[in-house]
């Protein structure tokens, strides 16, 4: 299947913006989504992914800006597009009373091709819940559930807004597995979170969103890279002292130096080489320690760096 | 089924299928599932306006003419005449006679106890009663004829009482139509209207329209599935009210299922313009009692539509629960046949195609 034409983009959004009232939730975003990766659009709640993603399935118009899906655009494709769109919102609650067999049959009789019912429940594991009323699924079953609703039309591109939002560690693991079976096909994905392992695990590319436009946009690896750091030192000062950020970052391998909530996170080049100037310093500076942790630098450091802020706050 | 692990790979090697179903049959298989898996709707859909007509049959039932009760007060200026006055009220059909005195007079008729006061005097009898209340102007007219005849007044005209129990006439014969309507209503209005903004809150809908999914097929499903369970209601509601409570149908049935198929098409109309925009099942269920409340009241579903006034006759003839009570008693009790519900019918039709058409225009799908 896999063709050797070049490769056409499944996605193009060029300058979309979009306000409603007062509020400008998407603000010049420019995507390019290649045929059969993973596309990632990370960023904090309020970003304006989940706008961004509607657009582009078709479900709110744009004030302006460009959108071609599969080469198509909504204003004159609408039928085929739907047709060939795999769709997962975030948070729509099925009919709780039809089972999941009936939910799948109501879903792929909208479909012009389709994949059978018995493949779907078996792809997202529910064949001991074909019978069971969506009521009595969990949350996890009903997420699989809506994934599979998503896969029954048999698309060609597949979008995830939020899709593990609320799920337990099992159920975020299953359906990152199933995700990546799909992308295994050839096929395209383009998903929303808010979540950095979620993103690292399963994206080819990322798009960082903030206040609605991209700020960062790379592989996993080249994000993390473009920190310049391979560590990430956090230490808490104790009794509530303070510390001068400025001063910290002439210290040796340190790249970044700042506040983060109660702490102080430094992104260095070794840990080898910089802790030992740190306690020093912080020796003098007649600070004490109430804690020192390091870690590989994540999504989540990428992000702090572009904006100052974390990605989540909780 | 096997549980070798089906992977994608596998699935998506094989080419897509044509789906068996056809997506019309799946919405309205869809719809009549929540309305029968919702053990709440069938009770208030059947059980309910069953309980209310058996209420209402106990409470109506036949009875043996009532007793009208006259309260004997003696005069200041003759008390003796109060014991024959009392002797010759009591001995009258359809009258009971009771002395009061003048201290228990007034509460006594005030409270309804008595129908009329009585108080003989010298010259003649005073009545006293209030004229508004049918039961005192009957026991007044028996008084004052039993009294007039004992005093000597002799009938010039010969009377003879012929008593029946015409069928058709009874509280039960005028209730059960009218329940039927009412019941019309409240099954399109609140089943369609629930069921879309409930979709709707739980952006169900959203999810439906980012399908391939015709959007008439959509609400046409609602339609259907109305029909479905329209069927049984009238089977039920009308078979209880004939075979039960004996309720003449003297018209042709075939009228009767013409008049409940326009009603339930113009309240599921009715169903969808409310459901067009609520967001929440709260909002919309304001809107909906907002809608029912002026036909409970004025459409003659517990009493006649006749008796408010002409000013407001026009707005009354044209609610839908008005054209569909009338021209189910007509059907049902004087045998009309469609020509005689014709005014009705139309009514009902503008009513379907109007909330249709607006509905279609103001519909919000996400």
């Amino acid at each position: 299947m896999t063709g050797t034409a070049p490769a056409r983009p499944a996605l193009l959004v060029e300058g979309l913006r979009k306000s409603f009232g007062e509020t400008i939730a998407v603000d010049g975003l420019d995507l390019e989504v290649r045929a059969g990766e993973c596309f990632g659009l990370l960023g904090p709640n309020g970003a304006g992914k989940t706008t961004t993603i509607e657009i582009c399935e078709g479900l709110t118009a744009p004030d302006t800006g460009l959108v071609r899906v599969l080469g198509r655009a909504w204003s004159d494709d609408a039928d085929f597009l739907r047709q060939r769109l795999g769709i997962a919102l975030q948070d729509t609650q099925l009919s709780e009373k039809l089972t999941v067999e009936e939910t799948l049959s109501l879903f792929q009789s909208f479909y012009r091709l389709a994949r059978p019912v018995e493949d779907v429940i078996a792809l997202v594991a529910l064949g001991e819940k074909r019978r069971a009323r969506v009521g009595t699924l969990s949350g996890g079953q009903k997420q699989r559930l809506a994934v599979a609703c998503a896969l029954v039309g048999d698309p060609e591109l597949l979008f995830l807004d939020e899709p593990t939002t609320g799920l337990d560690p099992q159920s975020r693991r299953q359906l990152w597995d199933l995700v990546e079976q799909f992308k295994a096909t050839g096929r395209t994905v383009l998903l929303t979170t808010h979540y950095m392992d979620e993103a690292e695990r399963l994206c080819d590319r990322i798009a960082i969103v903030d206040h609605g436009r991209v700020i960062a946009l790379g592989t996993p690896r080249e994000l993390i890279a473009s920190l310049g750091a391979e560590h990430i030192l956090h230490f808490v000062p104790a009794d509530g002292a303070t510390v001068d950020v400025e001063a910290l970052r002439g210290l040796a391998g340190v790249r970044l130096a700042r506040r983060v909530d109660g702490g102080v996170e430094l992104a260095v080049r070794a840990v080898h080489e910089t802790v030992p100037e740190l306690l020093a310093h912080l020796e003098r500076a007649g600070v004490p320690l109430a804690e020192l942790r390091t870690h590989s630098p994540t999504l989540e450091d990428v992000f702090v760096s572009l904006t100052g802020r974390q990605l989540r706050d909780d | 089924m096997t549980d070798a692990p089906i992977t994608a790979r596998d699935v998506f090697a094989r080419p897509p299928v044509a789906p068996r179903n056809s997506s019309l049959a799946q919405l309205t298989a869809t719809r009549v599932r929540e309305v029968i898996r919702e053990p709440e709707a069938v009770f208030w859909t059947f059980v309910f306006p069953l309980l209310l007509a058996a209420g209402l049959a106990v409470a109506f039932r036949a009875r043996p003419p009532e007793v009208r009760v006259v309260g004997v007060l003696p005069g200041a200026r003759a008390p003796e005449l109060a014991a024959g006055t009392l002797a010759a009220l009591d001995s009258t059909e359809g009258l009971a006679a009771l002395a009061v005195d003048s201290a228990s007079a007034a509460s006594a008729l005030a409270a309804g106890r008595i129908d009329v006061l009585v108080t003989p005097g010298p010259e003649g009898v005073q009545y006293r009663y209030d004229p508004t209340r049918p039961e005192s102007r009957i026991a007044r007219l028996l008084a004052d004829g039993a009294l007039q005849r004992s005093a000597g007044r002799s009938d010039p005209l010969g009377v003879t009482d012929v008593q029946v129990s015409e069928r058709g006439a009874r509280y039960i014969d005028f209730f059960m139509p009218g329940l039927l309507g009412m019941n019309l209503m409240g099954s399109g209005i609140w089943a369609i209207g629930f069921s879309i903004v409930s979709a709707r809150s739980k952006k169900l809908l959203k999810r439906l329209v980012a399908t391939p999914m015709s959007r008439a097929q959509f609400l046409l499903s609602f339609l259907l599935s109305r029909l479905v369970f329209l069927v049984l209601e009238v089977l039920v509601l009308v078979g209880v009210a004939h075979y039960a409570f004996g309720v003449p149908l003297r018209g042709p049935l075939a009228v009767l299922a013409v008049i409940t198929l326009l009603g339930a098409l113009a309240f599921s109309g009715l169903g969808v313009l409310i459901a067009a925009r609520p967001q929440t099942t709260e909002g919309a269920s304001g809107l909906m009692n907002l809608a029912m409340l002026p036909m409970w009241v004025f459409s003659g579903v517990f009493f006649a539509s006749s008796r408010f006034p002409a000013a407001i006759q026009p707005f009354v003839q044209a609610l839908p629960l008005t054209a569909v009570n009338d021209a189910l008693r007509a059907n049902m009790l004087e045998g009309a046949g469609l020509g005689a519900v014709a005014g009705e019918l139309a009514i009902l039709a503008a009513w379907a195609a109007g909330t249709f058409v607006l509905a279609l225009r103001l519909f919000r799908w996400r």
